[in-house]
């Protein structure tokens, strides 16, 4: 019931217990226990990171669609343009080669009218001229009478 | 000794049953040279304990996937290293082992109270140790040992942080000023020294009156087959109360301990 030399022995196993409890438990587990709250808070940051940058990338997706869209149109918009133009020239194109089938057609109706006039016309003066030599039993000199006779198919 | 062996035919009557269980298992030459080899070789056993918990956590503790004592361990270091934190200003290596030490250690030789009080001195008894007290902190000198520890850190930081000088000061103008030194001095001395009886003296009384109201209790069914149920009711109440006890008891003094090493820590105020 009183202090005794006890008390020496306690000191001595307290400063060995507390020199090997902050040496293997004390030491180890708070080092331990401040990498794992750094670790946790690094952790966290880069989620927060991670969720800015996936809505930056979302909004730059959507730019890029936006972007494409609006080119797709302008090329769409520029293909019927493109497309109404070469309709048009197709039909002035067609438009002018008809006339000029037209005009071709009509030039050589009027030549083989001409001819058939030339034609006409020979034949007439061959009939008139032998009409003629008949009526005067007389062989008209074509060469003699080449003036006449040319004066009479101009009038024909 | 020799009133124990001859009262154990007709059994030992109350005052010597309570005498019996409150004598240390002593050798050394009386007075002030004596070892309780009973408070030594329990607190050891204790102290080992801690030692093998700590050592063997202390290498297999993994930071990811924690386990049951760890997680036990962590919540108490956890528990230290807040309280620290909240009282004690600036930081100091050696204080959360200290404290840690003081919480775990003193909690484990509280606990012994809680086994029943003649559990381990009967067994003794067969094996031929006559006098056995189980509970390392209701001896003086467990709780003067860590007292007188503590006390001693106190005065070391104490010159450490305010130098030789201020603490001298310390003791000469507070808290009154410069004006009433003698009492100055006196007043410094006492609370100085109260610190360590204080702390001392709290532990063992709270320890030393758990342990022989569980030595009533237990001589309530002793005294006759009536008292059985009693018995067993009171034990049972004082121990779950006890659970409070000795928990709050190593609780307090790692706190006065934070307290008075941070009272050291803190330069002087002027007066």
């Amino acid at each position: 019931m009183s202090i005794t030399a006890t008390l020496i022995g306690q000191i001595i196993t307290f400063a060995i217990l507390v020199w090997f409890i902050g040496k293997y438990l004390w030491g180890p587990m708070t080092q331990m226990m401040d990498d794992r709250k750094k670790r946790i808070a690094d952790g966290l940051a880069a989620a927060e990171r991670g969720v800015h940058e996936q809505q930056l990338a979302e909004q730059k997706a959507m730019q890029h669609i936006k972007e494409a869209k609006e080119q797709a149109a302008e090329i769409l918009a520029q293909a019927q343009k493109r497309g109404a133009e070469i309709v048009e020239d197709a039909k002035g194109d067609a438009k002018a080669e008809g006339e000029r089938l037209i005009t071709a057609a009509n030039a050589e109706i009027e030549q083989e009218v001409n001819r058939a006039k030339e034609t006409l016309r020979e034949q007439v003066v061959n009939i008139t001229v032998a009409a003629a030599g008949k009526i005067v039993k007389k062989e008209i000199d074509a060469k003699a009478h080449g003036e006449l006779l040319k004066d009479v198919v101009g009038q024909i | 000794m020799s009133s124990s062996t001859a009262s154990e035919a007709s059994g030992p009557t109350s005052v010597e049953y309570i005498q019996h269980h409150l004598q240390n298992n002593s050798i050394g030459e009386g007075g002030f040279w004596v070892l309780n080899l009973d408070t030594l070789i329990y607190s050891w056993l204790l102290a080992g304990v801690l030692m093998y918990i700590a050592y063997t956590m202390g290498k297999k503790m993994t930071a990811d996937t924690p386990s049951g004592g760890q997680n036990v361990l962590e919540a108490i270091v956890e528990f230290v290293q807040q309280q620290i934190k909240d009282i004690f200003p600036g930081s100091n290596p050696l204080i959360g082992p200290l404290a840690l030490t003081i919480f775990m250690w003193v909690f484990l030789m509280n606990a012994m109270d809680l086994l029943p009080v003649d559990l381990l001195p009967q067994l003794g008894q067969l094996v031929g140790i006559h006098y056995m007290k189980v509970v390392p902190t209701t001896d003086l000198s467990t709780t003067f040992a860590l007292a007188l520890s503590v006390f001693a850190l106190i005065i070391y930081y104490n010159i450490k942080i305010k130098g030789p000088i201020g603490y001298l000061k310390m003791f000469l103008f507070h808290p009154f000023g410069k004006y009433l030194i003698p009492v100055n001095i006196i007043m410094t001395t006492i609370e100085e020294v109260a610190k360590p009886v204080s702390l001392g003296l709290r532990l063992f009384g709270n320890m030393f009156a758990g342990e022989l109201i569980f030595m009533l209790i237990a001589l309530l069914g002793g005294a006759s087959l009536y008292g059985l149920l009693p018995q067993i009711a009171l034990g049972t109440l004082w121990a779950i109360f006890h659970i409070l006890v000795i928990s709050l008891q190593a609780f307090i003094f790692m706190l006065l301990t934070i307290v008075y090493l941070g009272m050291a820590h803190q330069d002087i105020e002027e007066h």
